[in-house]
């Protein structure tokens, strides 16, 4: 029997550690520099409130941590969809006026592997900017940075809240340099092939009701002969 | 051991129906989704529209939506299962009517596509498969749209099933040039 709870005692304490060691390892960084940050192209910057309550409307199966909104909106609560988030919101341009309409599909990806520090989502925009064209932006997400740093230290919160200022680019892929594949679909995008990135910057994350002062960007760069165009 | 029961048990593991597709008489594989309506739309919104869903959605005012409406819907099966989420918009920019959509099928990726311009009455709105994600990358193809009226219902209540036919075809194949042509 003494043998039998040291084992699981010593089983425990390593999935302990091994915990800790993976969320809190000092020699990953997080990287910091978006790959559209260096580009000589011109760039698309739209940025939108990545608050729920904040967007037009927002839906998951209801028993998530984020509440749908608006209150009455349908839930995704059907098993194929369970996983998904949909959510439209107004996109603003980099002078904060209002400049389009933002659609984001989001579902968990199987490709997760907590393990490799790979908590990942398979998302599209479709962005319709009145006067200019639309366009579809296909991504893969990692939030491990984002789980590590704010949902995590939240949870360990007595107040079950995480405040502070928190910045970083979520894109990951599919493109070779962790950019996101942009189509353009009509008006001046129709037929290009862009790049994008999107990103966040939270201040403050409650355990009860996900983000509360949160915004999102995404940006877009132009193929340098589009660029050269404008 | 940690680590190797993280490596062994999938975080994710979406749920799946299983895949309807077949062969269609030109080559390729084609594949039909529905819409019921009301039933699947999520979200209706449009300028100076005073049936907007969900209750409570506030559509912005600003004039440069004046045009443009979205709506959000669940996308079922040919067997009428539900199985991702797709969203229109239509909005008309000069003389020019755009109607785009994307389908996100979670297990499988998304659809963008282009439609093309409003057909005559009783003939499906054809629209060009511009990009995939996943599954769905490497092809290319087109989506036909139509609307199927239910009568049957009370008055004053629109009901029907918007249904999508889509034909997808390989980029590796090189025949894709001449099976990519979208249907008169």
């Amino acid at each position: 029997m003494k043998y039998v709870v040291v084992l699981i005692v010593g089983i425990l304490t390593g999935a302990a550690l091994f915990a800790v060691g993976l969320a809190y390892n000092p020699f990953v960084g997080k990287a910091a520099l978006s790959p559209l940050a260096v580009t000589e192209s011109q760039t698309v910057t739209l940025g939108y409130s990545a608050v729920a309550s904040e967007s037009l409307m927002f839906t998951n199966d209801g028993e998530s941590r984020i509440p749908p909104y608006p209150e009455k909106i349908q839930q995704l609560w059907e098993d194929p969809i369970r996983q998904t988030d949909a959510m439209a919101t107004v996109l603003r341009d980099g002078r904060n006026q209002v400049a389009g309409l933002g659609i984001k599909v989001a579902s968990a990806a199987e490709s997760t592997r907590l393990v490799e520090r790979k908590a990942l989502i398979n998302s599209v925009w479709y962005v319709y900017l009145p006067g200019r064209g639309s366009f579809f932006v296909e991504q893969t997400e990692n939030y491990w940075d984002y789980l590590r740093d704010i949902v995590l230290p939240a949870y360990r919160s007595s107040a079950g809240t995480w405040k502070g200022i928190w910045t970083g680019n979520v894109t990951v892929g599919p493109g070779a340099l962790g950019t996101a594949r942009v189509v353009g679909g009509s008006g001046e995008f129709d037929g290009l092939e862009m790049l994008g990135v999107e990103s966040l910057s939270v201040r403050t994350w409650r355990v009860a009701g996900g983000p509360l002062a949160a915004d999102g960007q995404l940006t877009i760069e132009l193929p340098a002969d589009q660029s050269d165009n404008e | 051991m940690a680590a190797g029961a993280l490596y062994s048990f999938p975080a994710v593991d979406q749920f799946r129906e299983v895949s309807i597709v077949s062969v269609a008489p030109n080559g390729g594989n084609s594949e039909s989704f529905h819409i019921n309506i009301p039933v699947d739309r999520v979200m209706v919104g449009a300028t100076g529209k005073d049936s907007s869903v969900p209750l409570g959605l506030a559509w912005p005012t600003d004039d440069i939506f004046e045009n443009v409406s979205t709506e959000v819907f669940k996308v079922r099966n040919v067997r009428g299962a539900v199985i991702g989420i797709a969203a229109r918009t239509v909005a008309k920019e000069g003389t020019v009517d755009i109607a785009d959509w994307i389908i996100h099928l979670p297990a499988r990726g998304s659809l963008f596509v282009n439609m093309g311009s409003k057909p005559k009455v009783g003939r499906p709105r054809i629209g060009q498969l511009r990009a995939g994600s996943q599954e769905f990358d490497d092809l290319q193809g087109f989506v036909a749209e139509s609307w199927v009226s239910d009568t049957s219902g009370e008055e004053g209540v629109q009901r029907g099933r918007i249904e999508l036919l889509a034909t997808y075809v390989s980029t590796s194949e090189h025949r894709v040039a001449s099976q990519t042509e979208l249907p008169e």
